[in-house]
């Protein structure tokens, strides 16, 4: 498909549906952080906050220079942590496109980390990761099949775990991220059983446990959707400090982001 | 003169305070562990302070007012807040927070201030006053021109200082510490001798300011031995140098009431004295904070009779006591001292505050220990706002300056300014679209622009009728300008600070604008949409319709920005085609303070979209909202305002509630630090830094007895949220708090 824009004929090979850009990103990655979030996801979980990223329709094309053009102005903000994060939507799904990007990022001396959920594991996602990713934020939505279907709506949770080995053997860094949602994901036993499975992981720098929160519901109801979890409440202090101590023995280090 | 303990030669000879903070400065690259808390004495203090306060609020905003006496430097008892505790004395007047009469400004305005409070002047000095004496107020008027009086009437010049004291000027008060003032006497003699003949309007005029400067310094020496200080000798120790300094400023707050009357760059310069005692053994760290502490108490106490309408443009009761803190040298020293800390230190001894202005000079370069220090006190107080050290060194050739008022550089005894608030470029704006008719008026206020007829604006025509708006406005602001500060030096001369400065001084005259957002968003409107007038039956364009998108500032996108950056620079450039009273140089800058508010009450409906009243966005901030990538690309549209079009400042102010800052304290510290480093790195020049919830600022508006220093910055200076009228708190309420999650 080819389509105009500003005069300039672009093929999709370097084109990126694009949900919106956050120029100050500070929860998605370490230090300050340009957030580019990719329209499109497979998944649609409960508890999603940004669910209008979603579909895989609607977005607004970038040629990947415009988007390298865009992220390289926040470069002074980046410090010696900071960078670009991709997220979404699923990135993985564009990977192919996010190659020419992060190469051009990687020469430009930028850090750069995907925030996926880890079900897409083909060639252009291999290369993506394994040549140009610092850092891959996996979510890790359930440790039970049961459990990840009723989150994600979609079958097979061991999807994540292959996709965390891949990284794991490539020994590049890894943050995984959880979201504690009191009821359905905090019991005690789905997280030893996280940190058991992960506890001989090399290249897990951290663990980010995700509080919930229903930021994200007017954005459901914008889009005429039933929000499921309405009766879910938030995380007490307390809560997040036992799932901290509980993950403790597992991880390098853990944050409460 | 003798002083054994610091080194260097050229400081010994002629004033030059410099030189010896060059010389005998102590950088400090390490943590902030070494702080200490305050003494018993300072709490015992600052109590007394806080319901002093407390009076002050709960009685109109004004604890007391003297109503019998002049306010000079010599005028009234020494004052104490608790004679035993105090280890740095004087207060303005014999008691805590009483106001006095500074009537040189303009008589009518402290009969004004005074009746609002149900309080007359002594008949005395009414008598004398009306048939009398003339003030600063009087002269003006007599000056002005219709032209100007219709300009100042429907707010295209508003705020100007024609009634009330201009300010801005900074007495290097490091100098009473340093030499002593019979030192200061007999160079300035010197200087008056040297200012012959003939006797021209200009030579004259010199030998009395220096005459009158000599006055001065005779009367700070009375002020000293009031409090029992002999200031004609120079500080001998830490205590007396902070004393010898704050008596020094003292003495100009008690002469005259600037809008704005600021310190300079004082901390560098006792820590220089406070290290020497600490070596020798002299003082503990404790003693060397409660210096700084009760230093910073009274500075905190200085008052101003002020009457409500003043409140309009600069709310919240503000002294602009700026201390310009940290920067480097120019050989690459940093000029951050344990003192620079110390200064911090006070928003935590004494709690959050507006006063004094605290401003962190910034460079890429300080010490890192230092940067974490000013990121953590930014985000736990919002008492702080950041200027490019780099930026401003490099553009004004000086390493050693304060910051007068909000945001402009002043090379510190070498150079002064006249202050010119500010014109309103979005009114200019409109006015070049009614062929020079008030839009809410239709009053003619110039001529040479032609009626604009067609259907929808056409760029390049609106553009080239706005060039001549701007020249009519420069050529009526200018001449205002030239009257108001002829009159001032003419009726209320700063004797006592210009006493404090070299005889002779470099002068800008500071001209500003309100508005850049609107103007920005208003061309690129004009460019990149179709934007329709819509006349009324005399053919004013009272509203305008948008079809299509347009590019808006504070997203980072060129095709806006350069709008902005444009503005500014054609405006300077009219500006400075103008001779100037004393041959001052022309600067500009973009700056509101909290007149944002009103200049958009009196401005109608603009081609972006905002309508009639709506307040405009402060200083050059983006407009409320329409920053929609977030707060890296709207600092980024505001750091491309170029400094060399607007050498007097470029005021940023930037608002975040605490988490999207990170999540947690060790990440929100560092990302500020980022966050300061990136946007100076980009020659943006000042930013202040609020980080606050909505929530707290809304239970202040509704509790304000719970918050009583809960402290903002606004548009390049720091108020009490509480003592904000309800209309502009709202207003700070609604701007763009970056808090995307």
């Amino acid at each position: 498909m080819l389509f105009l824009k500003s005069n300039v004929i672009i093929t999709q090979e370097n084109i990126l549906n694009v949900h919106s850009i956050e120029t100050f990103g500070t929860h998605d990655g370490p230090g300050v952080r340009c957030v580019v979030f990719l329209q499109g996801c497979k998944l649609k979980c409960l508890y999603c906050h940004n669910p209008d990223t979603i579909a895989m329709e609607g977005g607004k094309p970038y040629s990947t220079d415009e988007l390298f053009d865009i992220i390289v102005k926040s470069k002074p903000y980046f410090g010696e942590n900071g960078g670009v994060t991709i997220s979404g939507g699923e990135p993985l799904l564009q990977a192919k496109a996010l190659i020419p990007l992060f190469k051009r990022l990687k020469a430009a001396g930028i850090h750069t980390a995907l925030d996926t959920n880890g079900r897409i594991l083909n060639h252009f996602a291999m290369e993506l990761m394994d040549r140009y990713t610092d850092l891959v934020m996996l979510d890790i939505k359930h440790m039970t099949e049961e459990g990840y279907e009723h989150i994600t709506g979609q079958k097979n949770n061991q999807t994540t775990f292959t996709f965390s080995k891949y990284r794991e053997n490539s020994g590049k860094p890894m943050w995984l991220r959880y979201v504690l949602i009191p009821g359905l994901t905090d019991k005690p036993e789905f997280l030893m059983s996280l940190g058991k499975y992960f506890k001989s992981y090399k290249t897990i720098e951290k663990l980010e446990i995700q509080p919930y929160h229903k930021l994200g519901i007017h954005k459901w109801e914008a889009l005429g959707w039933d929000y499921q979890l309405k009766d879910a409440r938030e995380n007490t202090e307390e809560e997040l400090k036992n799932a901290q101590t509980t993950l403790k023995p597992y991880f390098k280090m853990i944050s409460i982001n | 003169m003798e002083v054994k303990e610091f080194i260097g030669d050229k400081w010994t000879k002629s004033v030059n305070v410099r030189d010896f903070v060059y010389e005998n400065i102590t950088p400090y690259h390490g943590t902030d562990n070494f702080l200490e808390g305050p003494t018993q004495r300072t709490s015992r203090l600052w109590e007394i302070c806080k319901s002093a306060m407390a009076e002050e609020r709960a009685n109109n905003g004004v604890r007391s007012i003297d109503t019998n006496t002049i306010s000079t430097i010599e005028a009234f008892e020494p004052g104490y807040i608790d004679k035993t505790n105090e280890v740095i004395v004087g207060l303005q007047t014999d008691r805590l927070l009483k106001r006095a009469m500074k009537p040189f400004g303009g008589f009518k305005v402290v009969e004004k201030a005074l009746s609002e409070h149900n309080l007359k002047p002594n008949e005395n000095l009414t008598e004398l006053f009306s048939k009398y004496v003339k003030t600063h107020n009087d002269g003006v008027f007599d000056a002005y021109n219709a032209e100007i009086k219709k300009y100042r009437s429907l707010g295209i010049l508003t705020g100007l200082p024609d009634n009330y004291a201009r300010g801005r000027i900074i007495g290097d008060y490091r100098r009473v510490a340093l030499y002593g003032l019979d030192f200061l006497i007999e160079q300035k003699r010197k200087d008056l001798d040297a200012i012959e003949g003939p006797m021209t309007d200009e030579v004259i005029r010199l030998r009395e300011e220096v005459s009158e400067q000599i006055k001065a310094l005779k009367s700070m020496k009375v002020l000293g031995q009031n409090y029992h200080l002999d200031l004609s000798r120079p500080a001998e120790n830490a205590r007396e140098a902070v004393q010898w300094t704050y008596m020094a400023y003292l003495a100009a707050v008690k002469e005259q009431d600037g809008a704005a009357m600021s310190l300079g760059n004082v901390s560098t310069f006792l820590d220089i004295f406070i290290e020497n005692d600490l070596q020798e053994g002299r003082i503990t760290e404790s003693e060397a904070q409660e210096y700084i502490d009760q230093f910073v108490m009274k500075l905190r106490m200085v008052r101003h009779l002020r009457m409500k309408a003043y409140d309009e443009i600069f709310a919240g009761d503000p002294t602009w006591v700026t201390e310009a803190i940290g920067g480097m040298f120019s050989d690459g020293r940093t000029k951050v001292t344990k003192t620079s800390f110390r200064f911090l230190n006070t928003l935590y001894n004494l709690g959050p505050s507006p006063e004094p202005n605290m401003t962190v000079l910034w460079s890429k370069e300080l010490p890192e220990n230092f940067k974490k220090f000013c990121a953590k006190v930014a985000i736990e107080t919002s008492s702080l706002q950041f200027e490019n050290d780099t930026l401003m060194r490099e553009s004004r050739g000086s390493d050693d300056y304060g910051i007068a008022c909000c945001v402009s550089h002043q090379d510190l005894g070498k150079s002064i300014q006249f202050f010119g608030a500010r014109t309103n470029l979005a009114k200019t704006l409109l006015l070049a679209l009614n062929g020079g008719r008030c839009e809410l008026t239709g009053t003619q206020i110039f001529d040479g622009v032609p009626e604009y007829k067609g259907e929808y604006l056409d760029f390049d025509t609106v553009m080239t009728n706005f060039k001549i708006a701007m020249q009519e406005i420069a050529r009526v602001y200018s001449d205002s300008m030239n009257i108001i500060h002829y009159m001032h030096d003419k009726y209320y001369y700063e004797k006592a600070q210009m006493a404090l400065i070299d005889t002779n001084p470099h002068i800008n005259i500071a001209y500003g604008i309100a508005g850049l957002s609107i103007v920005a968003d208003s061309l690129s409107a004009i460019k990149y949409a179709k934007v329709k007038p819509i006349r009324n039956e005399v053919g004013l364009t009272i509203d305008f319709k948008i079809e299509g998108e347009f590019p808006k500032y504070g997203n980072d996108d060129d095709r806006v920005d350069a709008l902005a950056a444009q503005a500014v620079a054609d405006f300077n450039n009219e500006l400075k085609q103008f001779k100037v009273y004393k041959n001052a140089e022309p600067s500009l800058s973009v700056l509101t303070i909290t007149s944002n508010v009103v200049y958009g009450k009196k401005t109608g409906a603009t081609p972006d979209g905002r309508a009639l009243g709506i307040p405009f966005a402060p200083g050059a901030n983006p407009m409320h909202g329409r920053d929609e990538m977030g707060a890296m690309a709207s600092l980024n549209s505001v750091a491309k305002i170029n400094y060399k079009d607007a050498q007097d400042g470029i005021s940023n102010t930037f608002s975040i509630v605490p988490k999207s800052l990170g999540a947690d304290a060790e990440a929100r510290t560092d990302n500020m630090v980022s966050i300061l480093d990136g946007y100076f790195s980009n020659n943006a020049q000042h930013v202040n830094i609020n980080v606050l919830d909505k929530d707290t600022l809304l239970d202040a508006m509704e509790h304000p007895e719970n918050y009583p220093q809960l402290t903002i910055r606004v548009s390049g200076y720091a108020v009490n949220f509480v003592r904000l009228t309800r209309e502009q708190q709202m207003e700070v309420i609604s701007r763009s708090f970056h808090d995307s999650m």
